[in-house]
């Protein structure tokens, strides 16, 4: 893979992006012109003072702007925890909720549904049981010894997955049929129809607070794909390391997760797609696989929003895209992710 | 000619399952040690104990003439090189983002390799002259080119002793002979040299010296024709050995 590939895999990359986020402003129940588009980005960024009718800067600003930010946000933030947990755990399968952060972050929500609580409490229940469920997965991975390190944390965190999944499903029996069952279930299959300004406020710098180390140690990420003792002989702090990246990880999932519920499939492709195109090195990889995962949930939600006349939940969707995907890659694209 | 390394009286194994003991080795620039023993006999875990990657159980290891248990990881990094066993790749970077990673120990926490670490990488290629691979991925090589790519990222860690699990295991005869004749080479440009192997003709080629183990530490060290005899190879591997000298070398024949 070249130099100038690379370059042009980036551009392409941005280009769709900045395309997609304007016709995701355009389309919709109240479709905008490009026109009015223009001139309300010009009056914004600009000051350019252009008349603009009222319920056109309503739809833009207060309605579509918050969703769309919130989906480049959730989109970017699960890619680059993919991405981050695939090349720690040596492992191209691995997605971002592996050690327990979406069936943490649910059994939050659902406990905040349960006892119908204000959605303030229901995301932050959401975030915290996200990190409890991480904390109490390392924990018990990093007690579990004569084990290779990356396997326990795996084992422990589909076994913890699988309990949080018990009482999810006990919550879910004894909910009231009627107003909380949808509820719940609305949250688990994700969705970013409800976001609010103020929910993007609350995500967004624990979303950047993850991404800040895994910016800073993107070149030392590199060596978690070696075996511990490689990396250890190379000069590596492997256990601190891993642990640093953990915590970056879970915080951007569960920032992401707390707004949006649970979207499957985002952080197991993308990291995928932006192998393909640039390689395993993880500092052209994260930004790039960020920009793809950004654009790929951005398009999945406006197909949500207009495809039909009620909303698609966008996981089903992701799932709908990502299982072919998956599968042409079983099949024909083996070399991608050695 | 400093010693490089230096192991005295150590015991090395995991708790409560000692491994082997009183060990003592010192190894100079120059010097090739050869590690033979059966399997499960505890060369991997010799090895670890060398590299500092696992605790002794007794005594201790110097390395350049300072105990290795109170160096940092990065020092380690900068003075003794790790070529593994059986090399496993999950992603497929190229040769020379895998010989890169070697400078890790010279490279800040939060950056990246600079330009002197590029050129250093460049040298180690070039030193195995394996500059046709530079491009390649590492998944698609085959194992002697990979563990060729191996000993360059060692040697771009700057160290002057290398520690070489069995780098001949499983590769076909050109690239073990191509191995070992790059531990010569190494050797007479000053380094330190530990490579373990399951072909005690290979210490007569290429080793100036034999460390013999069996199960419970170190049973023979000395000259490989000193060491490599009939009865010290019946006693590790439990089978009949003859040594014959073909010209003047010496090679090991089993008797069926």
């Amino acid at each position: 893979m070249t130099r100038r590939w690379r370059a042009f895999a980036f551009a392409l990359a941005a280009l769709a992006l900045i395309l997609l986020t304007a016709l995701a402003f355009a389309v919709g129940r109240f479709p905008i012109a490009p026109g009015e588009l223009a001139a309300l980005a010009a009056n914004k960024f600009l000051g350019a003072g252009i008349a603009v009718a009222p319920n056109v800067e309503t739809v833009v600003l207060q309605v579509r702007a918050p969703r769309i930010l919130a989906a480049l946000l959730v989109g970017a933030a699960l890619a680059a925890a993919g991405t981050a947990y695939q090349g720690m755990f040596r492992n191209p399968l691995v997605s971002p909720d592996i050690l327990g952060v979406s069936a943490g972050a649910a059994l939050g929500a659902v406990l905040g549904i349960f006892f119908s609580q204000n959605v303030w409490v229901i995301q932050l229940g959401a975030f915290a049981g996200g990190l409890a469920a991480v904390g109490i997965v390392y924990a018990v991975g990093a007690h579990v010894r004569r084990q290779d390190p990356v396997l326990s944390l795996i084992l422990a965190g589909i076994v913890i997955g699988t309990l949080l999944g018990a009482f999810i499903a006990l919550l879910k029996y004894l909910a009231d049929p009627y107003n909380q069952l949808p509820a719940i279930t609305y949250w688990l299959l994700g969705s970013l129809a409800e976001v609010a300004p103020r929910d993007l406020a609350l995500a967004a710098p624990f979303a950047l607070a993850g991404l800040v180390p895994l910016y800073l140690l993107r070149w030392r990420m590199n060596l978690l794909s070696l075996t511990d003792d490689e990396a250890r002989a190379l000069g590596v702090a492997v256990g601190r390391l891993r642990l640093a990246v953990v915590c970056a990880a879970t915080l951007m999932t569960a920032a992401a997760v707390a707004i949006s519920g649970i979207i499957g499939w985002v952080g197991l492709l993308i990291p995928h797609a932006a192998r393909m195109l640039v390689g395993p090195e993880f500092s052209r990889l994260l930004p790039l696989a960020m920009l793809l995962g950004a654009a790929f949930l951005l398009a999945v939600d406006t197909i949500a929003r207009t495809i039909a006349p009620i909303e698609v939940p966008p996981g089903v969707l992701t799932a709908l895209i990502g299982t072919p995907f998956f599968l042409w890659l079983f099949a024909s694209a083996r070399r991608a992710w050695q | 000619m400093a010693v490089k390394l230096e192991a005295c009286a150590l015991g090395y194994g995991y708790p409560g399952r000692p491994v082997g003991r009183g060990l003592d080795l010192s190894l100079g620039a120059g010097d090739v040690v050869c590690v033979l023993g059966p399997n499960g006999g505890g060369k991997t875990t010799l090895f670890r104990t060398l590299l500092g990657l696992l605790a002794p159980q007794a005594g201790e290891v110097l390395l350049e003439g300072q105990a290795l248990a109170h160096l940092p990881r990065e020092d380690v990094a900068r003075r003794i090189g790790y070529v593994p066993q059986g090399h496993a790749v999950h992603f497929a970077f190229t040769v020379r983002e895998a010989v890169l990673m070697g400078r890790t120990a010279h490279v800040g926490l939060f950056a990246a390799p600079g330009a002197a670490d590029r050129a250093a990488a460049e040298q180690a290629i070039a030193t195995l002259g394996i500059e046709n691979l530079a491009g390649r991925v590492v998944t698609e090589l085959s194992g002697g080119e990979r563990q060729l790519a191996m000993i360059a990222r060692a040697l771009a860690q700057g160290a002057r002793t290398l520690v070489l699990d069995e780098p001949t295991a499983s590769l076909d005869f050109g690239n073990q002979v191509r191995v070992l004749r790059e531990i010569r080479r190494l050797a007479a440009d000053g380094y330190a040299v530990v490579f373990s192997t399951h072909d005690p003709g290979q210490a007569f080629l290429a080793a100036s010296r034999v460390l013999l183990l069996a199960h419970g530490g170190a049973l023979r060290q000395g000259a490989p024709q000193e060491v490599i005899t009939p009865q010290n190879l019946h006693e590790v591997y439990g089978v009949e050995v003859r040594v014959a000298a073909v010209d003047g070398a010496r090679v090991c024949l089993p008797a069926l």
